[in-house]
């Protein structure tokens, strides 16, 4: 059967594999290559070795925006899913209208990066009127406002997952613990948790994941002002790139070093659930 | 007794908490629309106050943004990028995703792993290098930004259906070829009418991603094709003063669409962002 398949391999394989190509693989391998180059459109380049990667760290622009970036990302991880399990939570004990609600908490996630950002935008500046300030003028307002940002266009995504989990429960399972004399706080802690771990490592993960990511929102609410003091890595690199004429190369070595770093987040993802499935096998 | 009625009296004081947190999460949306009808020298200085004779402005604001950034054009190049790099994801993805599940060589591990890991490498780490090629290669229109959207779906739904591929069983394909169907037959006949599920869930996440998508369009059309969001970034313009009436006129209409299709596709929209989370 095989043998059958791989006659017809150029139409089963290239339609994807060459646009994989084209948008991913040979502009990664170019990426990599050109960190080591200096260059302004892609075909001028001059080899200087890791001269880029010096010079990223000639301002601190860069380690700026990664503890900005590292500050935001472990705040709203850790609000994002407080909040996302205790709605999960009251959605899971049978209340009326449970259904209507989880629509409503979800929706926020659909609605793009940029159109999120904006209408912040005008709601934090509203709550900044009675003092004479705006989002932008000074980076605590900017912080602060994409947590809460980022805890309105998320919560509802992760309840969703805990969702799932809380019921993947087996009724036995609490049953047994109710029969047993568990009051609440212990089947919370003893039953409902470590039944939920798997939601809790990927909700972790995503919430990282898209927190080191972050774009659109962090252009469209603040641009990174003022003076750059709320630009996350994703936006320092674009700045980078298309900021800053002769430093195209910088960029790149930038986005190098970003890539690892969220790289790096994934694989630990990877080996935490491998253990978790090794444990219970 | 009064055991039953703390229970019933706790019940409806969560629902109130419910329907507080619900009307948070709603009001940013509806002070957006309440503003999109006040005149924009009132949205930045009151924002939170109903719009009132002196300035209300009815649907100015709306012309005058439609206007601006040329909503509808922008509107018809998001649906038609969107409606065809989906078509084009689920097409390709699901043949290569069968092919690298039924065939095994070297050559399909090593183009399954290149996709996975192409999952996790973030956009930043190629926009440059991609956007260049795209214009050498004339691939900066709207057609052309098809091919780059499949490249970049490709990870991912690849990896969905060869996930569910994986628990198919073979006999039915076999059964097909023995009887002298060929592997396109077999595909198109036997293989695919089994992925609804899956494709559905890829088409899903692939259409809410390249709807709201900003930077890869922004960077390869953006200048004489604006999808939406690029148009509504766009009117934060240089520098200067952002028009606020237009800007919310034009977030309720770029919302509006959003909300619909997740009013009718609501099931099918969070099973399939649950499967892609668990999955991802």
């Amino acid at each position: 059967m095989q043998k059958s398949i791989q006659k017809y391999a150029a139409l089963f394989v290239l339609p994807a594999l060459i646009s994989f190509a084209i948008a991913f693989l040979i502009p990664m391998i170019m990426g990599v290559a050109l960190s080591f180059f200096r260059f302004t459109t892609v075909l001028d380049g001059r080899f200087v070795g890791w001269e880029n990667y010096r010079r990223i760290f000639i301002d601190r622009e860069f380690i700026n925006a990664l503890i900005f970036n590292i500050r935001f990302t472990i705040v709203s991880m850790i609000t994002i899913n407080i909040g996302a399990f205790a709605l999960a939570l009251l959605l899971t004990i049978g209340l009326k209208g449970t259904n209507l609600f989880r629509t409503i908490f979800f929706m926020p996630n659909l609605i793009g990066g940029i159109v999120l950002g904006w209408i912040w935008n005008l709601i934090i500046n509203g709550f900044l009127l009675s003092r004479g300030v705006t989002v932008v003028s000074d980076p605590k307002y900017g912080f602060w406002g994409l947590v809460v940002l980022m805890n309105w266009q998320n919560i509802g995504y992760m309840m969703v997952i805990y969702i799932a989990g809380i019921q993947n429960i087996p009724s036995e399972l609490i049953e047994a613990a109710q029969i047993d004399g568990a009051g609440q706080s212990t089947l919370l802690g003893r039953v409902i948790i470590p039944s939920i771990a798997p939601s809790i490592t990927i909700c972790t993960f995503l919430t990282l994941t898209s927190g080191f990511r972050l774009f659109d929102q962090n252009l469209a609410l603040t641009a990174g002002d003022p003076g750059k003091q709320t630009e996350m890595l994703a936006l320092n690199i674009f700045n980078t790139f298309y900021g800053r004429t002769g430093f195209e190369g910088v960029g790149q070595a930038k986005a190098v070093l970003f890539t690892i770093l969220v790289a790096l987040i994934a694989l630990t993802q990877l080996a935490f659930s491998r253990r978790r499935e090794e444990e219970a096998a | 007794m009064t055991q039953i009625r703390n229970r019933r009296t706790l019940a409806w004081a969560l629902i109130a908490l419910l329907v507080i947190l619900a009307l948070i999460f709603i009001t940013p949306m509806l002070i957006v629309l309440m503003n999109s009808f006040k005149s924009k020298f009132f949205i930045s200085s009151e924002p939170f106050k109903f719009p009132n004779a002196d300035t209300f402005t009815g649907r100015e604001n709306y012309i005058e943004g439609a206007r601006k950034i040329r909503f509808f054009s922008a509107f018809g190049y998001s649906l038609f990028i969107t409606v065809f790099s989906v078509i084009g994801i689920s097409l390709a993805t699901s043949m290569l995703g069968w092919y690298l599940t039924r065939v095994k060589t070297r050559f399909t591990t090593i183009v399954y792993y290149l996709l996975v890991f192409s999952m996790i490498v973030p956009f930043q780490m190629v926009m440059f290098t991609m956007s260049k090629t795209a214009n050498m290669l004339h691939l900066d229109n709207p057609i052309g930004i098809l091919v780059l959207y499949v490249g970049f779906g490709a990870g991912l739904g690849t990896f969905m259906f060869s996930g569910f591929i994986k628990t198919i069983p073979l006999s039915l394909e076999e059964a097909a070829m023995i009887d002298g169907a060929t592997a396109v037959q077999t595909f198109f006949m036997i293989v695919y009418p089994m992925l609804k599920s899956t494709a559905i869930t890829v088409a899903i996440l692939n259409a809410m991603w390249v709807w709201n998508d900003y930077l890869l369009p922004y960077l390869t059309i953006g200048i004489e094709y604006k999808t939406i969001p690029v148009a509504i970034q766009y009117l934060r313009g240089g520098y200067g003063a952002v028009d606020m009436g237009a800007m919310m006129a034009m977030l309720v209409l770029a919302m509006i669409p959003i909300i619909i299709f997740y009013l009718v596709m609501q099931k099918h929209i969070i099973r399939g962002v649950i499967a892609g989370a668990v999955k991802g």
